[in-house]
């Protein structure tokens, strides 16, 4: 085992990344460890990220531990670089973080700057040549070569030639360099796509209580009815965002199923998303921005109001409509929970339906209408997977006689098969897939109490090598 | 005097009006299409109730919500072509893990056609309760169909009553399916039990139509106790008597084929 991270006071006893736990035991006999948790991490990361959203709509994660800010005509909203810099070190400092940071004119420029400390120059250009060539962030293999090659500085390397540092080192030394030193530009990935249409109230004081918040939204969420009522548009999913004083940020998603623009439905929504909050919303120190961004909006013609009070007369999405109903439970429970199923065209029975969130709202699918005085022939229930049965048969490839499943026995009166579905081997031909998916012939079986079932056996007896198996597919009405 | 008279008469409007004055929306019945069946709850299932359909055992589960479920079809208004209201099926976690997923091209074959079902998996018994009470007052929906397995403590008297208040106020009918559970005080209009009856058989001893072994165990208002043998006739969609067993040509278990048919012809005379 391995120290994956020291923190200041380790660093200063000696202790670096990577050293094995027994050496450092050996130096340090109280050392305190935990356990690396680079999920934990990653959450932590991405939850900065949000909160470091209020500063520009332009934040990308570093990883491991770091973060990228576009903040190219955000700066003076703050009241310039150095004061947005202070606010975002403050905000960190609040949150327990110890970080550096670093001002450059490109993301590889503030990366270089902020991690490897240059000796000071009097320009961003100048402290760029200083830096060591680790900052190219190249191959271990690469930057080895450079060093042995005697190129110590960034500078050294920009020096040469680039033919002569691609035909040496790879193309990607050039590349990185002529990033680093903004020759070459290489567009951020930001965590989230700035939205179409994005609100956002910011309090001159932190606001402690979550009701006057949700009141704000509220207002916010009319002005966004509106804009989206001159587009001609409703919106699909909004997204709240509540940032705290410290810096953390409280996303909260809703989803509709119908494009919709009214406020009152839209906010039922988010009242149904923070009831159903684990752990309800927690101002700590107060909210001091509230932020509402619409990601997806479809058209939406207008519609009429009605005479009555004025409010718009399409109930869509309101209280008492079908997508309503929808759109509320899937809010509470989540997307996954609330299904319409549609058929897909195969042969193989467990994948000839999908079940897709309802929320999804496509168009309702078309099945196909059963054949006139025909018994159903497909069950009513289908497990997957199927449940394994130990089933006594009469002839080695012959029907079913009586068969044990959850441990209670049926002698099978009637049955109807075998129904062959071969594996569908023109997806893939493997020897390997052949193996998984075998032929399957499948009975449809009564028992003497009047249950019917659809039970099969998977392979061909002769052909496998095991004994075929029993399996039970599905349960008829 | 005359001044007790007029008070005790506004008293009593004030009762009515707290009572039985409900706004009950929707009133009427709908048929299942058989007529001893329909005579015995007094023309049909009442629209805007609760109606419990009890599993008999857990391996009738196919049985029990296939006929819950056409119910629900039953409970559309007739004359529809294309189905506007579509039915919620709400369900838990545990129902999926004992009898599998609902399974479109099955339906379909029993008549109810999957599009028009929109199915609702809950992670325990209190938000399948909760989503129903939503759902049950959504005027659009045409019946919610609540299918609960074992006998949660959350679902008692007060919350079959909450479901039958909710399914009154906006006429949506509820029929709640309780698998591998025994029947406990509630207020449901009427009670069933469903199990799985042996089907007449088709050619070559094959399994037929679905069959069902009906009980009507307790009833609001009348008498209980009935039981039939029914069949669900998907092209007429009725329930129906099952036919004759002489009816069909029976496998020739013993003799020609010859013979057979004049048994057949006899038995159907």
């Amino acid at each position: 085992m391995r120290l994956s991270a020291a923190d200041t006071d380790a660093l200063a006893l000696g202790l670096l990344s990577g050293m094995t736990l027994a050496d450092a035991r050996a130096r340090i006999p109280e050392l305190r460890v935990f356990d690396c948790d680079p999920h934990a991490d990653q959450d932590w990361l991405e939850r900065l990220c949000d909160g470091a959203r209020r500063y520009t709509p332009m934040a990308a994660l570093d990883p491991p531990h770091g973060l990228v800010l576009d903040i190219t005509g955000c700066a003076h909203l703050f009241g310039g670089e150095s004061e947005l810099v202070d606010d975002a070190l403050d905000r960190l400092a609040h949150s327990g973080m110890r970080v550096r940071h670093a001002l450059g004119s490109t993301p590889e420029a503030a990366h270089a700057l902020a991690r490897f400390a240059a000796a000071p120059a009097p320009d961003e250009a100048s402290a760029l040549r200083r830096l060591p060539v680790a900052a190219l962030r190249l191959e271990e293999e690469s930057e080895l070569a450079l060093r042995r090659a005697g190129l110590k500085t960034v500078g050294d390397v920009a020096s040469r030639p680039t033919a002569t540092l691609a035909a040496r080192f790879g193309a990607g030394a050039v590349d990185a360099i002529h990033r680093l030193l903004g020759k070459a530009a290489k567009p951020l990935d930001p965590r989230q796509v700035a939205a179409a249409i994005s609100l956002e109230r910011r309090f001159p004081e932190p606001v402690a209580r979550t009701a006057y918040a949700l009141a704000v939204l509220k207002e916010l969420v009319v002005e966004a009815v509106g804009q989206l009522g001159e587009r001609g548009q409703g919106g699909r999913r909004f997204t709240a965002t509540f940032f705290r004083s410290d810096g953390m940020a409280f996303p909260l998603r809703v989803e509709t199923s119908l494009p919709v623009r009214n406020p009152s439905a839209i906010m039922r929504l988010f009242r149904e998303r923070i009831d159903s909050l684990s752990d309800p919303i927690d101002p700590g120190f107060g909210f001091d921005l509230v932020r509402l961004t619409v990601p997806v909006a479809e058209a939406l013609g207008p519609t009429q109001l009605a005479l009555k009070g004025g409010e718009e007369r399409n109930r869509q999405g309101g209280e008492g409509s079908v997508s309503g109903l929808v759109d509320a439970i899937s809010t509470r429970t989540g997307r996954r929970r609330i299904l319409r199923l549609y058929p897909c065209d195969t042969h193989l029975p467990e994948q000839a339906q999908l079940a897709l969130p309802a929320v999804e709202a496509r168009t309702p699918a078309v099945w196909d209408a059963p054949e006139a005085g025909e018994p159903p022939l497909r069950p009513v229930h289908l497990f997957d997977p199927p449940q394994s049965i130990e089933v006594i048969a009469g002839v080695p490839e012959g029907p079913p006689v009586q068969f044990r499943w959850r441990r209670s026995l049926h002698q099978v009166s009637r049955y109807e098969g075998p129904e062959r579905i071969a594996p569908e081997w023109w997806h893939d031909d493997s020897p390997k897939a052949a193996e998984i998916s075998r032929t399957r012939d499948y009975f449809r079986v009564e028992d003497a109490r009047g249950r019917r079932f659809w039970i099969f056996r998977n392979g061909l007896y002769g052909d496998a090598k095991p004994q075929p198996l029993w399996y039970l597919h599905g349960l008829f009405a | 005097m005359n001044d007790s008279i007029s008070s005790l008469d506004a008293l009593r409007q004030r009762i009515d009006r707290l009572g039985d004055g409900r706004d009950r929306r929707v009133s009427g019945s709908f048929s299942a299409g058989h007529a001893g069946l329909d005579a015995a709850i007094g023309g049909g299932f009442a629209r805007g109730r609760l109606h419990e359909v009890f599993g008999a055992e857990p391996e009738d589960a196919g049985s029990a919500s296939a006929f819950a479920l056409l119910l629900a079809l039953l409970a559309e208004t007739p004359g529809e072509t294309v189905r506007a209201s579509p039915l919620l099926w709400l369900r838990t976690d545990d129902a999926m893990r004992w009898s599998g997923m609902p399974y479109g091209p099955g339906l379909a074959d029993m008549g109810i056609d999957p599009a028009g079902i929109i199915l609702a998996v809950m992670p325990d018994a209190l938000a399948l309760l909760r989503a129903a009470a939503d759902a049950l007052r959504c005027p659009a929906l045409c019946a919610v169909v609540i299918e609960c397995w074992g006998s949660p403590k959350v679902l008692d008297l007060s919350a079959s009553r909450r479901l039958t208040l909710a399914a009154e106020s906006a006429g949506t009918t509820a029929l709640l399916l309780r698998m591998d559970a025994q029947p406990s005080p509630s207020a449901a209009e009427t009670r069933w039990r469903i199990a799985a009856a042996p089907s007449a058989p088709l050619a070559a001893n094959a399994p037929g139509h679905s069959s069902f072994d009906i009980d009507l165990l307790r009833r609001r208002a009348g008498p209980d106790g009935l039981a039939w043998r029914l069949e669900w006739n998907r092209d007429q969609r009725c329930f129906v008597e099952p036919p004759l067993p002489g009816a069909v040509v029976p496998v020739p278990a013993a003799g020609s084929a010859a013979d057979s048919g004049t048994r057949s012809v006899v038995a159907a005379g």
